[in-house]
């Protein structure tokens, strides 16, 4: 939003002209942002000539002897936040600056939306700042992203949620961490992001793939999350936080602290615990399904206005238990699982996490650097490397009894430059370059490989420009290449190589036999292309609209190129194609946009997403094995459809009382066979009633409502098997969705002052607060047990 | 404007440069070894021994592609009427070499495992004298089969890991099929 405010005011100080004219002065005043109030002893600094002026008792200062050119200005003041404005001067130019006057109290460290900048210009942001985060702190980045309007979550259980942007999730959604582009085998459907919610100040969701200085493959859409930044001053300040919670009866700890310097130096350091038993359903204990997290992070940086450096390294743990009842041979047990109301094992409460269970790691390491060059832009460079270790456990017998089934380590090295050029006043170009290695490595468990050993190679190259054409109308233009070449060593079992002719079409790749299975080596290359259009127009004070179209190309994931086999936590059998090729998206959405925060604002989306090659997966057989039936599903590319809207709505009743509303709708249909698409959220609206009253302790509380309808489009995949048991045919119905339901959710806190200092801050809720047994057609374990029923929590945050 | 090519195109050079470094630095590894499954069971062989003596009726499965696209190799048997038959279930991975005996395994671990038997279709057999865990519940590698009058119809085998312990059959027995395969049999 400030790049947007800056532009505004560029465009009012006029036009460019170059000539050499070094007589032309700067003047102004500078306010405080919030009251008006003049600012006296304000020092400003030009950068690079380190020319400084201080602001006089009536607020005003004036550099002289200026060139008719564009200057950076750092504005500075013992009690505020240091904040970077960029001034063209076109003869005697006149400018006011105004800054945040509230620092001295040091609990008000919340820094203010604006300071993280737009993503993209012509698709609706949506954001989740630092106190709404909090709320979630015991939950996950999946719990607080349900919050927005048209994203919600794929979840297996309470502790697995993937976001879920207008419909489409894992690899189609694209997570960025702190600058970082997540690769954490976001394949995967029970795959959750590797992210402490915690570690986080704000969250944005751009729901498309406009934000092509992230990725060319964003087909749902793009998540940034963002450390908070750090404000140029001498500083120490802290943050603990603790979470208590009834149902699982755990909870979290994080804890904060920052220290900055005058000079740009700064270091934060973060952690968090996190440890949850067996979650309960309102009747009965959900057996294993509780979780141990922790997490770690630290910062260290220099920041000046022109140039800086920053280090970052965090890593995140996580160990989850998955529903035992969940765990199914194959048909008959599904049947059994499905037709039965209650799980088929439900066990006392414990802490203890057993088998099966998930136990993840990520490590992140990213240093940044940036400098600003006069009339030429701000360059940056990152190099960044992730680790992903994935270990998946199930009950298993013998020698193998404690070793996991899934080993899986994957490493990512990313080199990004981006260049943020002001080419001239009105036109802003971002551009950059993207390299990228990946290696897959999977460790021998006695469990064939679910995704084979591989190194993947990709080069990106964008750029994005945006032209504020008049005062109302912004255009947004961008384009970017991506270039991915992958080198994989997979196993095949012979039968299933000959089955699916890759004998013939592909005789070229074995590598080597063995008595039961060939070794190949697929290599495969993806040119995938991507671009975005739009406009932003503003009219009639407080409206706008936002256009925006945006074709998005996405490589096949290993997942879909190479499952061949059982999938213990789905009970089926998947199958991939080697042969598949990229999957390319054409989305337009449109924003009306209506801001008043005194009375009624509302903010309308909708949008059409259609996606040539779409990759599925569905069911085409039961095979029987020694197990018994299984269903095999494989994956197969289609055209597809997604339609839908979002709407936001909020209404001031009084200074204290609002009401906010959300509605989300998405329909998603496969051209081909003329279906419906599996998995798509139902219709959802969400209600909130909000008293907040800053007079007295900053009080809020907030009765919350959202009505989940049933889902009546959905795919048809159930298949019939023989019980010999009960000697007939029956029909497992694994398609059917549950009925619609309705949660109400409390929530309230309240700010004491324990000194001048530090400030306490004391949550209670309730989530679910009428004990509901509901199952939600987007939970891969509705079909074993209800979700969670009622739960107590206690959040008490201390600032200092 | 000059200045601004000149930059990206250092740019692009540095890029290039630190990209490349990158990926040669990377060797490739050796190639990857196939995964030896030792838990995979390929084999179910029940053997009747008629008491006092006579032919064996061996009842088997064979699937050696494990869920591969490749189907069973299924051996049905014929029973005599009135003769009680000692019968032992051997299972084997027989994509090791040698075979593993998985029997033994699962004898091993007798408290986290059972056999359970399920006869259908008008088939006149009843099954008794299963071997005990040692907590002397059933586990039924080994058990007495009396082939009643003249009848056929279905004979199914289905071993549970971790059911639970004792339990009134399958239907409450909670756990995780590892096996369940019918056969097709007839007394004469």
């Amino acid at each position: 939003m400030r790049a947007y405010a800056l532009l505004v005011v560029l465009l009012f100080i006029g036009n460019t002209t170059m000539s050499q004219n070094c007589d032309n002065s700067l003047s102004g005043k500078v306010t405080d942002l919030h009251d008006g109030q003049l600012l006296i002893g304000v020092t400003l600094t030009i950068a690079n000539t380190e020319q400084t002026v201080q602001t006089g008792y009536d607020g005003t200062f004036t550099f002289p002897n200026l060139c008719n050119d564009t200057y950076y200005i750092q504005v500075s003041h013992p009690y505020c936040l240091t904040k970077e404005f960029t001034v063209r001067v076109n003869g005697d130019t006149t400018k006011s600056f105004k800054l945040e006057h509230h620092l001295e109290e040091l609990n008000q460290i919340t820094i203010e939306g604006s300071a993280y900048s737009d993503k993209s210009k012509t698709i609706l942001e949506n954001t989740i700042d630092n106190e709404a985060l909090e709320r979630f702190s015991s939950g996950s980045l999946g719990d607080a992203l349900n919050s927005i309007s048209g994203v919600s979550s794929l979840n297996t259980g309470k502790t697995v949620v993937k976001p879920l942007i207008n419909g489409l999730h894992s690899s189609r959604v694209v997570i960025i961490n702190n600058g970082v582009r997540m690769e954490d085998q976001e394949w995967g459907a029970e795959h959750a992001p590797n992210i402490d919610i915690n570690a986080i100040s704000n969250l944005t969701v751009i729901k498309g793939a406009g934000a092509l200085q992230y990725s060319g493959d964003a087909i749902g859409g793009v998540i940034v999350a963002e450390a908070s930044k750090v404000p140029v001053k001498d500083s120490l300040y802290g943050k603990n936080l603790m979470t208590a919670a009834s149902n699982g009866r755990g909870s979290s700890l994080s804890s904060k602290l920052t220290k900055s310097y005058q000079n740009g130096w700064y270091a934060t350091m973060q952690g968090s615990l996190k440890r949850f038993g067996d979650f309960e359903a309102p009747d009965y204990v959900l057996s294993n399904t509780g979780m141990f997290e922790r997490s770690a992070s630290l910062q260290v940086g220099f920041n000046r206005f022109d140039y800086g450096i920053e280090g970052y390294y965090s890593v995140f743990k996580n160990e989850i238990g998955i529903l035992k009842a969940s765990h199914l041979g194959g048909a008959q047990d599904q049947i059994r699982a499905i037709e039965s109301t209650i799980p088929l094992t439900i066990e006392d409460f414990t802490y203890k996490i057993d088998k099966p269970k998930q136990d993840v790691s990520h490590h992140l390491a990213r240093l940044k650097t940036f400098k600003r060059f006069d009339e030429f832009g701000k360059l940056s460079f990152q190099y960044d490397f992730q680790r992903n270790n994935r270990l998946e456990f199930d009950s298993r017998r013998g020698d193998d009894r404690e070793k996991p089934s899934v080993d899986l380590e994957l490493d990512t090295h990313t080199v990004l430059i981006d260049l943020e050029s002001d080419l001239i006043d009105e036109m802003m170009l971002k551009s950059g370059l993207m390299a990228r290695y990946q290696n897959n490595f999977a460790t021998d468990t006695g469990v064939r490989r679910l995704i084979p050993d591989y190194q993947m190679y990709d080069l990106g190259v964008y750029f994005v420009a945006d032209y504020q054409l008049s005062k109302q109308l912004l255009l947004e233009a961008g384009a970017r290449y991506d270039f991915t070449f992958m080198d994989v060593f997979k196993f095949y079992r012979t039968s299933f190589w000959e089955s699916r002719n890759y004998d013939q079409l592909f005789p070229e790749i074995v590598v080597e036999e063995y008595p039961t299975e060939i070794l190949t080596n697929p290599q495969l290359n993806f040119n995938n292309g991507s671009a975005t259009l739009g406009a932003t127009y503003t009219f009639a004070e407080n409206y706008n609209l936002f256009f925006n179209y945006s074709v998005a190309s996405r490589a096949p994931n290993p997942s879909e190129l190479f499952s061949e086999g059982l999938h213990h936590s789905a009970s089926r059998i998947e199958i991939g194609d080697l042969r598949f090729n990229s999957e390319i998206s054409h989305k337009v959405s449109l924003t009306l946009r209506h801001d008043d925060d005194d009375n009624f604002s509302f903010c309308v989306t909708p949008y059409i997403n259609t996606v040539s090659d779409f990759i599925i997966i569905e069911p085409v057989e039961v095979r029987q094995t020694i197990r018994g039936n299984f269903q095999v599903w494989e994956y197969r590319q289609t055209d597809a459809q997604l339609l839908g809207m979002d709407v936001d709505a909020s209404y001031a009743f009084t200074n204290n009382v609002y009401l906010k509303s959300q509605f989300s709708l998405v329909k998603g249909y496969d051209q081909t066979l003329d279906a419906p698409l599996i998995g798509m959220p139902p219709i959802n609206i969400g209600n909130e009633i909000v008293y907040q009253n800053p007079d007295f302790n900053n009080i809020r509380l907030s009765l919350q409502s959202a009505y989940h309808f049933k889902q009546h489009d959905f795919p048809n995949n159930n298949f019939e098997v023989y019980i010999p048991q009960t000697e007939t045919y029956e029909e497992v119905d694994i398609s059917s969705t549950p009925n619609a339901y309705h949660l109400l959710n409390f929530n309230s806190n309240i700010d004491i002052n324990i000194n001048q200092q530090s400030k306490l801050t004391v949550g209670f809720s309730i989530t679910n607060l009428m004990n509901t047994s509901y199952r939600n057609y987007l939970n891969r374990l509705r079909y074993y047990a209800d979700d969670l029923g009622r739960n107590f929590l206690l959040n008490l945050k201390v600032n200092y | 404007m000059k200045n601004l090519k000149n930059m990206r195109n250092l740019k692009f050079l540095t890029a290039a440069l630190i990209a490349s470094s990158l990926f040669i630095g990377c060797s490739k590894d050796d190639d990857p070894q196939p995964v030896n499954e030792e838990e995979v069971i390929t084999t179910m062989t029940v053997t009747l021994q008629p008491e006092g003596g006579g032919t064996d009726v061996i009842l088997e499965f064979r699937d050696l592609d494990g869920d591969g696209p490749d189907e069973p190799e299924i051996t049905n048997g014929n029973l005599t009427a009135g003769v009680t038959y000692s019968g032992s279930i051997v299972l084997l991975n027989e994509a090791e070499e040698p075979a593993e005996n998985i029997t033994e395994e699962v004898e091993e671990e007798n408290l986290e495992h059972q056999f359970f038997f399920t006869i259908g279709g008008g088939l006149d057999v009843t099954i008794s004298e299963e071997n005990l865990d040692d907590e002397n519940n059933i586990l039924g590698t080994t058990f007495k089969l009396t082939a009643g009058t003249v009848s056929s119809g279905e004979l199914t085998f289905t071993l549970v890991h971790e059911p639970t312990k004792p339990n009134n059959g399958l239907e409450s027995a909670g756990g995780e099929t590892d096996i369940s395969v019918t056969f097709d049999v007839s007394v004469e």
